[in-house]
C-alpha cells in the first residue's frame, strides 16, 4: 500500500474531533482512529504504523495491517489523508 | 454620527437589517447612532433593546419613489441623517435611483450601480460567467408553458425551476416543472429561469468591493443547517481559496461596488465550485464576518463616508453561528405609537 499523509491545515483534537477547514466538514475518531490519525500525521508509515499498534494489542499482523488499509482509505475517500 | 438602515425584518425570512447593525456596533470604532426604517410596524428590530435610537415607516418601494423620497426628506429634516445602508434586494434599484437626490440632502451611501445590479440578476448571470470563464450551472430562460417542452433536450432531469427574482423548486418531470412554472410566474412574472440541478454541497461568500475591482473583504462559510425554507440557519467559516479567488474575480470583472454574497455549490462530482447567484447586498449572516475578523459592514461604512479602507487578508475559520427564535415582550402602547405616528 502507498503511503498516505495529513494535510497541514488538518487538526485533530485531543478528543478525536477533526475539522476540515476547506469543507467545514466534522468527523469523530475513537481511540484507535486518533491513535492511527497521529501516526499519519507524523508521516508514518503503514509499516510503521501497524508495529506501533502491534504493541499495544493482541492482533494478528495480518488482521491489523487489513483493518488500518481499510481506514486508511476511509480518510482518503473523506480527503482527510492525501496519497504521496 | 447618524446611520440608517433597513431590513429589521428578524422573522423567520429575515433581512440583513439587524445581523448588519450588530456587526457595526461590534467594532470598537464605532460611534453613532443608528435609525431603523421599517416597512412593517411587527418588524422587530424596533423592539430590540438598544438596537436603534428612533425608527421611521417608510413607504413600500412599490408605492412610487416619490413617495419614498418625501418620506426621507421629511426623515432628514428631522434626524440629519450621514449615511443610508439599504439592505433589501427590493429597496435597492430604488435608493440607486435617488442616490443623486439624496446625496444632495446630505445623505451618503455605497451603493453598486445599475449597471452593474443587471450583470448579476439572475436571468444575466449565466452570461457573465460564461464570458468570464466561471463555472455556473446551466440554464434557460423561459417564458411560456409551452417552452417547457424544450428542458429534457437540455437538460436531465431533476432540473431547477427559479423566479426572475425569489423562489426555486426541484422538479423531476415535465407536470412538476408546469406546476412550478405557474406558481412562480403568478408570483414573481416572467421570465422564468430554468436552471440543470446540481448535486453538491452549497457554500456562500460575504464580500465587499470598493467599486474599483479591489476586493476589501471576503469571508466564506458552509451552511450546516438549513431550514425547510431553504434558511442557513447555522453555518461555519472555511476556508478555501479557489472559492475565495472565484469571488475576488467576480468583484474584479465587475467592479462591484457594495456589500455582497455569492452562493456557489461545489459539484460533488468534479469538486470544482458553481456560481449559483449574486445578491446584492450584505447577507442575513453577516454578522459571522466580524467575528471571523473581517468587520465588512463596519468598512462599508467607511467606504460610504468617503474614508480609505486597507483589504482585509485572512479570517478566523471554524467560527460558528447558530440562529435562534426569540420572543420580545412588549406593551401595546409602542406598537400604538409607531402604528399611528410611523416613528419610535
Amino acid at each position: 500500500m502507498k503511503n498516505f499523509i495529513v494535510p497541514d491545515n488538518i487538526a485533530i483534537s485531543d478528543s478525536g474531533f477533526i475539522f476540515l477547514p476547506s469543507t467545514g466538514e466534522t468527523f469523530t475518531l475513537n481511540e484507535m482512529g486518533k491513535e492511527i490519525f497521529k501516526l499519519l500525521q507524523a508521516k508514518k508509515s503503514l509499516e510503521e504504523i501497524s508495529s506501533e499498534i502491534i504493541k499495544e494489542y493482541d492482533i494478528d499482523e495480518h488482521t491489523l495491517e487489513r483493518d488500518i488499509e481499510d481506514f486508511i482509505l476511509r480518510l482518503k475517500s473523506l480527503n482527510l489523508v492525501i496519497q504521496v | 454620527m447618524k446611520l440608517a438602515i433597513t431590513g429589521l425584518n428578524a422573522t423567520d425570512n429575515p433581512g440583513p437589517g439587524v445581523p448588519l447593525i450588530r456587526s457595526l456596533k461590534h467594532s470598537e470604532e464605532f460611534d453613532a447612532e443608528i435609525i431603523g426604517l421599517i416597512y412593517d410596524v411587527l418588524e422587530p428590530g424596533i423592539y430590540m433593546e438598544n438596537l436603534t435610537k428612533k425608527n421611521y415607516l417608510i413607504p413600500y418601494p412599490s408605492s412610487g419613489l416619490e413617495n419614498l423620497y418625501e418620506r426621507l426628506s421629511y426623515i432628514q429634516q428631522q434626524e440629519k441623517i450621514d449615511v443610508i445602508i439599504p439592505t433589501l434586494d427590493s429597496e435597492l434599484f430604488g435608493f440607486v435611483k435617488l442616490e443623486d437626490k439624496l446625496e444632495e440632502l446630505g445623505i451618503n451611501m455605497f451603493l453598486p450601480t445599475f449597471e452593474q445590479l443587471n450583470i448579476r440578476a439572475k436571468d444575466k448571470l449565466f452570461d457573465f460567467c460564461s464570458d468570464n470563464e466561471i463555472n455556473v450551472p446551466k440554464n434557460i430562460l423561459v417564458s411560456s408553458i409551452s417552452e417547457l417542452q424544450k428542458i429534457p433536450e437540455d437538460f436531465d432531469y431533476p432540473v431547477v425551476v427559479k423566479g426572475i427574482f425569489y423562489d426555486a423548486y426541484i422538479v423531476n418531470n415535465l407536470e412538476e416543472a408546469k406546476t412550478a412554472f405557474l406558481k412562480i410566474s403568478s408570483k414573481w412574472g416572467l421570465p422564468i429561469i430554468i436552471q440543470e440541478y446540481l448535486k453538491g454541497d452549497e457554500f456562500n461568500v460575504v464580500a465587499l468591493g470598493d467599486g474599483t475591482g479591489q476586493t476589501i473583504g471576503a469571508v466564506a462559510m458552509r451552511k450546516l443547517y438549513i431550514t425547510d425554507k431553504g434558511k442557513g440557519w447555522a453555518g461555519i467559516t472555511i476556508f478555501d481559496n479557489n472559492l475565495i479567488e472565484i469571488s475576488k474575480k467576480v468583484i474584479e470583472r465587475i467592479k462591484w461596488r457594495s456589500g455582497m454574497e455569492l452562493e456557489f455549490i461545489r459539484s460533488s462530482e468534479t469538486g470544482q465550485y458553481f456560481l449559483l447567484e449574486i445578491n446584492p447586498r450584505f447577507p442575513v449572516w453577516v454578522y459571522l464576518a466580524p467575528n471571523a475578523g473581517q468587520n465588512l459592514p463596519y468598512a462599508l461604512l467607511q467606504l460610504a463616508l468617503g474614508n480609505q479602507v486597507q483589504p482585509f487578508d485572512n479570517y478566523k475559520v471554524g467560527t460558528i453561528f447558530v440562529r435562534s427564535s426569540w420572543d420580545l415582550i412588549t406593551d401595546i402602547s409602542v406598537f400604538e405609537k409607531i402604528t399611528t405616528k410611523g416613528e419610535i
